[in-house]
């Protein structure tokens, strides 16, 4: 076996791998994960990376372990991430929420396939969006990034672990099966021009330092285990002591905070990708691989003459909620292509509030939508 | 044993988080002198307390955390195990304790318990038995004997119940101890020597629940399961763990019954890995039939 | 924009994935162009059809699926029947003679070659895929042999060059032969 510190360079590589590597470009260190169709080849390609790297590979007895073990790697100061399918991610949620409750920063990545239920392994859907807004219980913000290639899975997972850093949250990559298992080229930086965010730490000793006392953005610094800081932290409502407080201007206090320290910074977290929009009439908002196809589309109406744009959801949570109103004042219609019956299409249509009309083209899974379906849906649109 | 230590016997104070008293333990409850137990155990054992974590799951045990002013992690139900597993991977530095009872360790986290065992995963685990789940308000669990009734057997339990040493052994734990609230001595002796294994090491501690199970059990004080221990305690130190599951109100075998070396999950991790990284050997020069064969 | 699409078929465990890899690789890493490899596969990873498209374009691509074939490459009668029926006619059928059997009437221009025989006889029946991809190289000028070749070499286990190097040859040489011979 060969050792390889880093690699840069070119390669012809599917999503999955290119994910794992942007996670080792980022400084992961830690992987816990269980295999599951179609997200086993992360974990195949962190069982053989980690040791290179003297970072941590661990198969978990299942995914609700492997979550755990991520906040646990992450709490001893290591960049940690997991990676899953629908089945597991549906087990996650229950950690997801305590990841969020704690603030603990992490990446779990969701290569989606069709469901529910087992549904279709080995092929493609987007119909965890919803879970990934609210999966686990109680209320919350998350932020989750849509991928649609093999190059920005590599990209999406470094800014996912910038992002978890930022804001001490888990991050959620909401890849998909096309995404994850398609070869494309990818570019990896030589390591000297990939620059991450360290982890915010304490600047109090720790006989002055309390865990949830956030800076000015609403994000507290935090402290590792086995530094010193003997600190507490529970998933129960709690104080800025990190102590356990069963009220209700406790649990306002607490999740004003956990909610506002994403809501708020939301112009920093939010990517979209533009194009054709300063005199579009209609324009398709789609993510991930559905993205590529509404492209596709786009650029076969412009071919047409039709006055088509594009809004690529980097960012599907939060939403960008600001970016939609904008442009429902001036454009006829969305089309939302999704591999679900209406998901994000839910939220455009709420944004746009009836200034704009808002046309899903659901996909029950299993594939992709066929051009001509989101072109039909333009062309109708502007009738 | 004729372990010796350094420090004194008795933890110091600073090592509760006075700030959280009183506790939310009812009264006649074993986790108080089992907490104690464990704080002179752990002081005794002379650790670096700067490299020693704790976690817990949910549940009466699953609150030690809140009060040990330690780096300390009060997680979800059942999930203390592969919470305080990435914990120990990610900074081998650290010991890590995992704090819980019966309900969150071997029935919701029953799964995370054996394979942590089957894997030798580096962690104390200390399991408060107290045959019931107490925070919900007493409802039978896998450790509940048969026929004992709680708040959701009124006609008596009828579910066989896991033998937790037996569980352990069986799944790879390389130290498993069994003591009850009563054998304060003992237990510390027991905590101080899992905390030096290295691999899983086990103590389970049988505890008091007057409030619920002890009721409903004709044991309505802390007092009476005190008495109960003390008349039907029996050690045996080595003790076939087939042989140590408990009845209503029967025997209870006490003492150290494991404690063997197995290499832990990293030793075996970092033999494989120097193996596949060492330098290979230089092939072997080929010989002139082959290099003239070209 | 010019895009090209491939489609390579067969059934699992015969290396058609990394067929399919090795094209798009040779175009994008070693080429210059942009190009896309999606595949489809069953749940079972040997015996089952399985399909690799490859899309080559000298813009970046937006849709990684095949909509209309400039060739097919196809390893067995399942995946001939499948894909060679949807294609347009003169669109050139590339296929392992001994694993498929063509209809009385294929209107393709049909070029055969004995892949896996040809791979057997160089002593592994394994490099038939790159035995087929010599052929491509052959045949098609979608990508340049030369870049084909780099990306065979840089796609291989350690230790297999020179046999798959020989599978290739193997495989372009029997391709330009039967170009110059002017056979189908």
């Amino acid at each position: 076996m060969s050792s390889r510190k880093s690699l840069s360079g070119d390669f012809f590589i599917t999503g999955d791998v290119a994910c794992a590597e942007g996670a080792i470009s980022a400084g992961c260190r830690f992987f816990a994960g269980y295999p599951i169709t179609p997200a086993t080849e992360i974990a195949e390609r962190m069982s053989e990376r980690q040791p290179e790297i003297g970072g941590t590979y661990i198969q978990m007895e299942d995914e609700i372990a492997s979550m755990n073990a991520i906040l646990g790697a992450s709490w001893a100061g290591v960049k940690a991430m997991t990676a899953t399918s629908g089945p597991g991610f549906s087990l996650m949620m229950e950690n997801l929420g305590l990841g969020v409750m704690l603030e603990t920063p992490c990446v779990l990545v969701n290569v989606q396939r069709a469901g529910p239920s087992t549904g279709l392994p080995t092929l493609a859907g987007q119909g965890d969006m919803m879970q990934a807004r609210w999966g686990s219980h109680g209320h919350y913000s998350i932020i989750a990034l849509c991928p649609d290639s093999p190059q920005e899975m590599y990209q999406l997972a470094i800014k996912a672990f910038d992002l978890s850093e930022k804001y001490r949250t888990p991050v959620l990559i909401m890849a998909d099966e096309v995404v994850g298992h398609m070869s494309e080229k990818v570019t990896i930086p030589p390591p000297e021009e990939i620059k991450t965010l360290p982890r915010r730490k304490p600047a109090v000793p720790p006989e002055k330092y309390l865990p949830y006392v956030p800076d000015a953005d609403l994000v507290p610094p935090m402290a590792n285990a086995g530094e010193g800081y003997h600190f507490h932290v529970t998933g129960l409502t709690h104080d800025e002591r990190g102590y356990p407080l069963m009220t209700a201007e406790a649990q306002d206090k607490l999740i004003r905070r956990l909610v506002n320290k994403i809501d708020k910074n939301q112009d920093d977290i939010i990517m979209l990708k533009e194009d054709w929009l300063d005199d579009a009439e209609v324009v398709v908002c789609s993510y991930g691989i559905s993205a590529r196809i509404g492209k596709f589309a786009v650029e076969r109406a412009r071919a047409e003459g039709i006055k088509a744009g594009m809004l690529r959801l980097i960012t599907a949570w939060p939403f960008p909620e600001n970016r939609i109103r904008q442009l429902s004042k001036k454009v006829k219609a969305f089309i939302v292509p999704e591999i679900n019956c209406g998901q994000i299409a839910l939220e455009v249509e709420r944004c746009s509030s009836g200034r704009a009309s808002t046309i899903l083209v659901p996909h029950m899974g299993g594939g992709v939508h066929q051009p001509h379906t989101i072109i039909e849906a333009i062309r109708k649109a502007l009738k | 044993m004729t372990q010796e230590y350094s420090a004194g016997r008795y933890y110091p104070g600073e090592l509760l988080r006075e700030d959280r008293m009183p506790h939310i333990w009812c009264p006649g409850c074993g986790m108080g002198s089992i907490l104690h137990g464990f704080l002179n155990g752990l002081h005794q054992s002379g650790l670096p307390l700067d490299k020693v974590a704790i976690v817990s799951g949910i549940g009466c045990a699953g609150r030690v955390a809140g009060y040990v002013k330690l780096d300390s992690f009060h997680t979800t139900h059942g999930r203390a195990i592969p919470f305080a597993t990435g914990l120990k991977l990610a900074n081998p530095e650290l010991k890590v304790i995992v704090f819980s009872g019966d309900g969150d360790l071997v029935s919701i986290g029953g799964n995370h318990f054996i394979h942590a065992a089957r894997r030798n995963m580096d962690l104390t685990v200390i399991l408060v038995n107290n045959f019931t789940y107490g925070m919900t308000g007493g409802q039978f669990g896998p450790t509940t004997p048969l026929d004992a009734r709680t708040a959701t057997s009124r006609y008596g339990s009828y579910e066989p119940t896991f033998n937790v040493p037996n569980l352990a052994e069986a799944s790879g734990a390389v130290y498993i101890a069994r003591w009850t609230a009563l054998h304060l001595r003992q237990m510390e002796q027991s905590f101080t020597e899992a905390l030096h294994k290295k691999g899983f090491s086990l103590v389970e501690v049988i505890s008091p629940c007057p409030t619920l199970y002890g009721r409903m059990n004709r044991q309505p004080r802390g007092l009476d399961q005190m008495k109960y221990y003390q008349q039907n305690s029996i050690i045996q130190h080595g003790a076939d763990t087939r042989t140590v599951g408990i009845e209503l109100n029967g025997k209870i075998t006490v003492g150290k019954f494991i404690d063997i070396e197995r290499p832990a999950y990293t030793d075996i991790k970092t033999r494989v890995y120097e193996k596949a990284f060492a330098p290979k050997p230089a092939a072997p020069a080929k010989t002139t039939a082959e290099a003239s064969s070209k | 924009m010019k895009r090209e699409e491939i489609i390579l078929g067969g059934f699992g465990g015969q290396g058609i994935i990394l067929a399919g890899s090795i094209v798009g690789k040779a175009a994008a890493i070693f080429n210059g162009q942009n190009s896309t490899l999606t595949q489809d596969y069953g749940p079972e990873a040997r015996g089952g059809a399985c399909r690799a498209q490859v899309v080559v374009s000298d813009s970046p691509v937006s849709y990684p699926y095949v909509e209309n074939p400039s060739v097919l490459v196809v390893m067995s009668q399942e995946a001939y029947e499948k894909y060679a029926a949807g294609a347009k006619q003169d669109v050139p059928l590339l296929i392992d003679e001994d694993l498929v059997k063509l209809k009385k009437d294929e209107k393709h221009p049909v070029f055969p070659i004995p892949a896996t025989r040809f791979a057997r006889e160089l002593g592994r029946e394994a490099v038939a895929n790159i035995v087929m991809v010599g052929f491509l190289a052959a045949i098609s000028s979608i990508v340049p042999a030369e870049a084909m070749k780099k990306s065979v070499l840089s796609s291989v286990p350690k230790g297999t060059e020179e046999l798959n190097t020989k599978a290739f040859e193997r495989g372009y040489n029997y391709g330009k032969e039967q170009l110059a011979a002017g056979k189908r």
